[in-house]
């Protein structure tokens, strides 16, 4: 709450913060950067961190892969396809078009997503149930078509266009304000409320498909139920945050090396553990660069991609 | 009652897999299906647990076909133990054998205590607290087994339970393949009916109360080893010449290859 590009001190936020619960006089300027942009964000922080490291672990668990994140569903793809179809072909009304807070882009982010998701889903399944392996290739599919998309828009766009389309890419919470921070939330209790009615199932998927089903699991409704779920959380965060890299496939995997993969409590220990992650790594975004800000999803990937590539290394010491 | 196939065949991308097979686990019974590979013995395993749809005819378990068996109370009477599990997870042996008690609720106690007793049967508690990504694959295995025997631990009041082990000793060393075959006893002793598929003619023979022999996707023979197992038998379904002699202790049949 403190830093930014205006110090505040910890004793006049407090004041402020009271001041604002109780209706007295604060400094209006300190009021309008606490409470309207510094307070959102750091829910917004919270929550897009919480949900994309919770559903990372559902993902992981479901495909029986250390290496997966909801990325690699399409959710990702689909929803930056949908934001620059937004930016390009509805260019002009981008600033005024809000609804319930959300812009035009978020509102073709999450659609996008959402669409990339169902069809990803779709063709992985046939009428023996849903396949792993092939739902994993159709998302890489998914994916570079989504990406030829992107390049096509880009080459449509103006240089306007065009910076709008790569800051959004880059992932930034910058834009957070109370309506999305409750849609947001909203949400995020729709997913942990729904999380730990199907962590045992999850943790006998571990063993594979029909060893789940032989114990009873109805594996097919249970896969469905997390993969929508997951399209939901996770297109939200895109729509909202743009494209927070890695924290969906991070956190999970450090919080199992600690904890051990029972997703009983994987799952609430990701999303707490990329809840701080993400407020860490927004305020670094907010600080390093005063009085400019970095875009978030550059330093969650900065840190990202070399443990990724420490994980791919260690797993090829394992073989 | 039992665990039925009536008149199954499967059809899977323009071959049969399985042609009119028909037998009956009973239970209290060890039945072992054996035959060359590619006869049709795991097929007929997923065909008898769910796993594939059968093209014609259909699985009885205790009288009702396994879709009219909602799906939490078939788990509680019927466990099946692959012949590979793949689980790159770091769970414990502990954890894994507790998996076996999902589909009960019989409190977190009872499932720890029930889970370290199954262990120990298998001669596996001193892995009790060993990371499943580190054990041997006999290790993996025993603990695998120990998770499906968690699985029907208790009786089911008023209903018979079965017991489905495919290829369940291929990676133990001989005290593990006697061990296991002990267990197996003692479950049909016990009351649960238990059908194995096992490559040791002399396994199968010295366990099983029924020997099916599977050729080409058809049963060759199914009966008491001491009826069924001939030296024309295994000419013709495995084409290897032998002798059947007679177990020095247990008189059981005794198959001796060239």
């Amino acid at each position: 709450m403190t830093v930014g590009t205006v110090n505040i001190s910890l004793a006049d936020s407090l004041s402020a913060m009271s001041g604002a619960l109780f209706g007295e006089p604060v400094a209006a300027q300190i009021h309008l950067i606490l409470v309207e942009i510094r307070l959102p964000r750091i829910l917004l922080a919270i929550l897009v961190g919480a949900v994309l490291a919770s559903t990372g672990a559902v993902m992981q668990g479901l495909f029986r892969n250390p290496l997966a994140d909801p990325s690699l569903i399409g959710v990702s793809s689909g929803a930056s396809v949908g934001a620059s179809l937004m930016i390009v072909v509805a260019g002009g009304f981008v600033e005024t078009g809000a609804l319930m807070g959300l812009s035009l882009v978020a509102v073709g982010a999450f659609v996008g997503g959402f669409a990339a998701t169902l069809l990803v889903y779709r063709l992985a399944t046939s009428d023996i149930g849903t396949s792993v392996t092939t739902m994993l290739l159709a998302g890489i599919a998914i994916g570079a078509l989504a990406g030829a998309l992107n390049s096509l828009f880009s080459y449509f766009a103006d240089n306007d266009m065009l910076r709008q389309i790569s800051l959004w890419q880059m992932g930034n919470l910058s834009g957070a304000n109370w309506p999305k921070v409750s849609m947001m939330a909203l949400v995020a209790v729709l997913l942990f409320s729904a999380f730990p009615r199907d962590s045992r199932a999850l943790n006998a998927l571990l063993l594979g498909e029909s060893e789940a089903r032989h114990l009873g699991i109805d594996v097919q409704r249970v896969k469905r139920r997390l993969i929508i779920l997951t399209a939901l959380g996770v297109g939200l965060t895109v729509a909202l945050a743009g494209m927070v890299g890695f924290v969906g496939l991070i956190v999970p995997h450090v919080v199992r090396l600690l904890i051990g993969p029972d997703h009983r409590w994987l799952i609430p220990a990701s999303a707490v553990a990329g809840a701080l992650l993400l407020v860490i790594a927004d305020s670094l975004a907010r600080i390093v660069l005063v009085p400019a800000e970095l875009p978030t999803g550059i330093l969650t990937a900065l840190l990202g991609a070399p443990f990724f590539i420490a994980l791919l290394l260690q797993q090829r010491r394992e073989l | 009652m039992s665990m039925c196939a009536e008149n199954i065949s499967l059809h899977r991308s323009g071959f049969d897999l399985l042609r009119h097979v028909s037998m009956t686990v009973e239970a209290g019974k060890v039945t072992a299906i054996v035959g060359p590979n590619g006869a049709g013995k795991s097929s007929l395993l997923r065909v008898l647990t769910g796993e594939m749809q059968a093209s014609k005819g259909r699985v009885l378990l205790n009288g009702r076909t396994l879709s009219q068996w909602p799906i939490i109370e078939r788990a509680q009477l019927l466990a099946v133990l692959p012949q590979h599990t793949t689980l790159n997870f770091p769970f414990t042996a502990n954890e894994v054998v507790g998996l076996g008690r999902i589909p009960h609720q019989t409190g977190s106690a009872t499932d720890a205590e029930i889970g370290a007793q199954a262990l120990k049967l298998v001669d596996a508690q001193y892995l009790q607290k060993r990371f499943y990504t580190q054990m041997s694959g006999g290790e993996k295995q025993r603990v695998q087994l120990a998770r499906v025997l968690a699985q029907i631990w208790q009786p089911c009041p008023g209903e018979e339970q079965f017991l489905v082990l495919d290829e369940p000793t291929s990676a133990f060393d001989l005290a593990h393949q006697k061990l296991t075959l002990d267990i197996v006893r003692q479950l049909a002793a016990r009351g649960v009916g238990v059908v194995m598929v096992l490559h040791d003619l002399n396994l199968a023979a010295r366990c099983a109360d029924k020997l099916v022999v599977f050729d080409g996707g058809l049963i060759a023979a199914q009966g008491s080893p001491e009826e069924i197992l001939t030296e024309q038998l295994i000419q013709q379904v495995f084409g290897v010449k032998a002798i059947i002699d007679r177990h020095p202790t247990t008189h059981k049949p005794l198959v001796i290859t060239e």
